[in-house]
């Protein structure tokens, strides 16, 4: 660990609000009718100016979706969630077209300063020397409000847009792979998701190129009472290379707002592509009130030989997580890694995990998941490792840990394990631990306040997954384990 | 002036068992204090009550850290005022190096007494030269804290903190148990290296004679049963260390 990460975490310990990114935005915004019916789809489609066949493709999830059931064989106390009871789609009244990033509602532009996303590139270009240029698109509710560096990027071919805009530029792209991941079947909320998808991001790398600068997405819901529902699909052609970014807040409100979002991932042969999120979506109050539920598909097709994938996620909000980032290896030789961080709090819920599924031979993957969880909250890890007949000498490695805080919390582990092939090797490992009195006290017999103390083990405990974020990240990644365990123990 | 440490009457319980029992002492600064005594006398248990260590209840008497009542404070508040304790067992923290965890500390402690904090070069600085004076290897700091460490090597990075932190009032709890002779003399000159000057002053907590024939104390008292039995010079460890305890314990 470098010692400015450090210096970055210590000093947002020092801070004492809990959840800083609670703010909402006045923001004059435009909504659809409340509720969820087929003209809501017909709505939304028609406001996006969408071609005839992604509305059909919306009114066949549409239909699917209404055939379905809420998935609950998850460890999660689900509450009913009435669909009829929020908006499908909001979006800032804006100029229909913004022809550049100037032309941004000054609001929303605030918004973004005070979460510290950048959305103007000369605030990159000009930054403190030793950072990275990002871009960034900036999804705000229902819609991409800005995507920045733009042409840099299409000068070697790489195209990053808003899918809604993609989807009218590059449409054979879109149909070629939109749904080829994520079925629109696949299950409840991905249903939902390809019904009611407003807003997300479009990535495609072309063959042979590696993406000149990190890539990212930064997902805002401000509005009341709105789902939010939106759809990544990155495509990296033969022996590309991309490293995606994903965070995500919401303001502090008292009733829950549901997010439902698909991500998919097309690696072809040879390609790799490195995806990590920060998800800091409102958990809710130190009673279990308001919060995001965040019922999310994310999952990579290693379609080539020798692709690669990386999942790494870390995942301190929301009321209920429900989030497996899986990896399907059906190239040979393909590579699928998992590296997971899930805090949680008070009441908060979470089950998480992943799926790899080998179906190349020589395919590889490793899992390495690190579970905190602290006050009344619930935190699951499940994982499926899935071997098929065909796939010879599969390898995979897998590493759980927990770690408790207090005695009212829980920690599961649910590791599955089907393997329909004799040579594969597949090695688990697990194990669980309650944060110790005596590290505890070591710490602050050396001066670290309690908060300080807990979040410097919290940190070393997730130190093997939080090495993998890029730098920029990481350090918002420690800052958030630390703030959110405030006040945990005592 | 005032008294690095007054202790009076202290009576403190364990798990409702009374383990102090009415302990009295005085330690000025620039003063060397040794305890000694039998097992289960009290006295890790008094470097816990000194440093705050949640679980032990202080159920009467007082104790004053340079004028300020100790007792008052949180463990860390204690630290930022210059008190630290050298475990018996340095705990091991995973995935956090030492390096990482000294300059947090240091920092801390800075930031509770409203000073600057070091950066990362003054630090780095600091750290390096009191780890060249322990002898210390620079690659065993970027290792976790104390992961793996030998009972010497712990003891040897125990000594280390205490250099970087530059306390007040050094409470080393059997600092010498574990070591070899090499190892023995390297901390035995830390201590007087960092803490024998005119403003500072240290509570060696030990069995054995051969800590104190590299630390001369100035004072040594025989703990028994939470309570001060006797107090003398440096020759009351000598006579110790011939007679064993004897009578003190009866």
């Amino acid at each position: 660990m470098s010692e400015t990460k450090n210096e970055a975490a210590l000093e947002a310990l020092a801070r004492n609000d809990r959840y800083e990114w609670g703010f909402s935005s006045a923001v004059d915004q435009e909504f659809a009718p409340k509720g969820l019916n087929e003209d809501i789809v017909r709505f939304i489609s028609a406001k996006k100016g969408e071609p005839e066949w992604m509305l059909e493709w919306r009114l066949e999830a549409y239909k699917r979706w209404l055939e379905m059931e809420m998935p609950h064989w998850a460890k999660l106390k689900l509450p009913e969630i009435d669909y009829q009871d929020a908006y499908y789609y909001a979006a800032p009244k804006a100029k229909p077209k913004i022809e550049s990033l100037d032309e941004i509602d000054p609001e929303i532009r605030k918004t973004y300063e005070k979460l510290g996303i950048p959305i103007e590139e000369q605030k990159v270009l000009a930054g403190v020397s030793g950072a990275r240029e990002v871009a960034v698109d900036a999804v705000f509710d229902s819609v991409s409000v800005a995507t920045t560096f733009r042409e840099k990027l299409q000068e070697v071919g790489v195209i990053f847009l808003s899918i809604s805009e993609a989807i009218k530029t590059y449409p054979e792209l879109v149909k070629r792979y939109l749904g080829r991941v994520v079925p629109v079947r696949d299950n409840y909320f991905s249903a939902l998701n390809s019904a009611v998808f407003s807003d997300g991001t479009f990535v495609y790398i072309p063959e042979g190129v590696r993406c000149p600068m990190e890539l990212s997405t930064y997902f805002r819901i401000n509005a009341a009472n709105t789902g939010q529902f939106e759809r990544t699909l990155i495509v990296a052609d033969k022996g590309a290379y991309v490293s995606y970014l994903e965070g995500c807040t919401a303001p502090q409100r008292d009733e829950n707002q549901l997010h439902a979002a698909v991500v998919e991932i097309f690696v072809h042969e040879e390609a790799e592509v490195r995806y990590s999120t920060v998800q800091n979506w409102y958990p809710g109050d130190e009673n279990g009130k308001g919060g995001i539920y965040n019922f999310v598909t994310k999952r990579a097709l290693c379609d080539g030989a020798r692709s690669k994938v990386s999942w790494t996620q870390v995942e301190t909000g929301s009321a209920i997580t429900w989030k497996y980032p899986s990896c399907i290896l059906k190239g040979e030789e393909s590579v699928g890694e998992f590296y997971s961080v899930a805090l949680t709090n008070n009441y908060q819920q979470a089950d998480t995990g992943t799926k790899m599924i080998h179906i190349g031979k020589n395919s590889r993957s490793t899992i390495i998941s690190k579970g905190i969880s602290a006050g009344h909250s619930d935190n699951t890890y499940r994982g499926l490792v899935k071997v098929g007949g065909a796939a010879e000498n599969v390898r995979n490695f897998t590493r759980c840990d927990s770690l408790l805080i207090g005695d009212k919390c829980g920690a599961h582990t649910v590791p599955y394990i089907e393997v329909r092939n004799p040579s594969a090797k597949v090695e688990h490992e697990a194990t669980t631990s309650k944060i110790s009195d005596d590290e505890l006290f070591y710490a602050r017999q050396r001066g670290l306040n309690e908060d300080e103390a807990v979040a410097l083990i919290v940190n070393g405990f997730a130190r093997d997954v939080l090495q993998k974020l890029p730098m920029e990240f990481a350090i918002e990644a420690q800052k958030l384990l630390g703030i959110s365990l405030e006040g945990a123990v005592g | 002036m005032s008294k690095m440490l007054e202790i009076r009457n202290l009576r403190a319980e364990v798990d409702n068992k009374q383990i102090l029992k009415g302990l009295n002492l005085e330690i000025g600064a620039g003063e060397i204090h040794a305890i000694m005594g039998p097992n289960g006398a009290g006295k890790s248990t008094l470097s816990y009550v000194l440093s705050g260590k949640p679980g032990y209840t202080v159920t009467d008497g007082s104790a004053r850290f340079m004028g300020k009542d100790l007792l008052a404070m949180e463990p860390h508040e204690r630290a930022a005022a210059g008190l630290f304790l050298g475990f018996q067992y340095p705990v091991e923290i995973a995935g956090v190096s030492n390096l990482h965890f000294l300059r947090a500390a240091a920092n801390a402690q800075r930031k509770t007494r409203g000073e600057e904090e070091l950066s990362a070069g003054e630090f780095i600085k600091i750290a390096s030269k009191e780890a060249k004076a322990l002898g210390i290897n620079p690659e065993m700091l970027k290792r976790p804290v104390n992961v793996g460490f030998s009972g010497g090597e712990k003891k040897r990075n125990e000594m280390m903190q205490m250099a970087v932190l530059q306390p007040k009032l050094a409470i080393l709890d059997e600092t010498d148990s574990g070591l070899d002779i090499d190892a023995l003399r390297i901390v035995s000159e830390s201590i007087n290296r960092v803490m024998r000057r005119p403003d500072r002053s240290v509570l060696l907590i030990t069995h054995y004679q051969r800590l104190l024939d590299h630390v001369k104390p100035d004072f040594v008292h025989v703990l028994v049963k939470g309570q001060i039995v006797r107090s003398g010079g440096a020759e009351l460890a000598l006579e110790l260390e011939r007679e064993g305890y004897g009578e003190l314990v009866a």
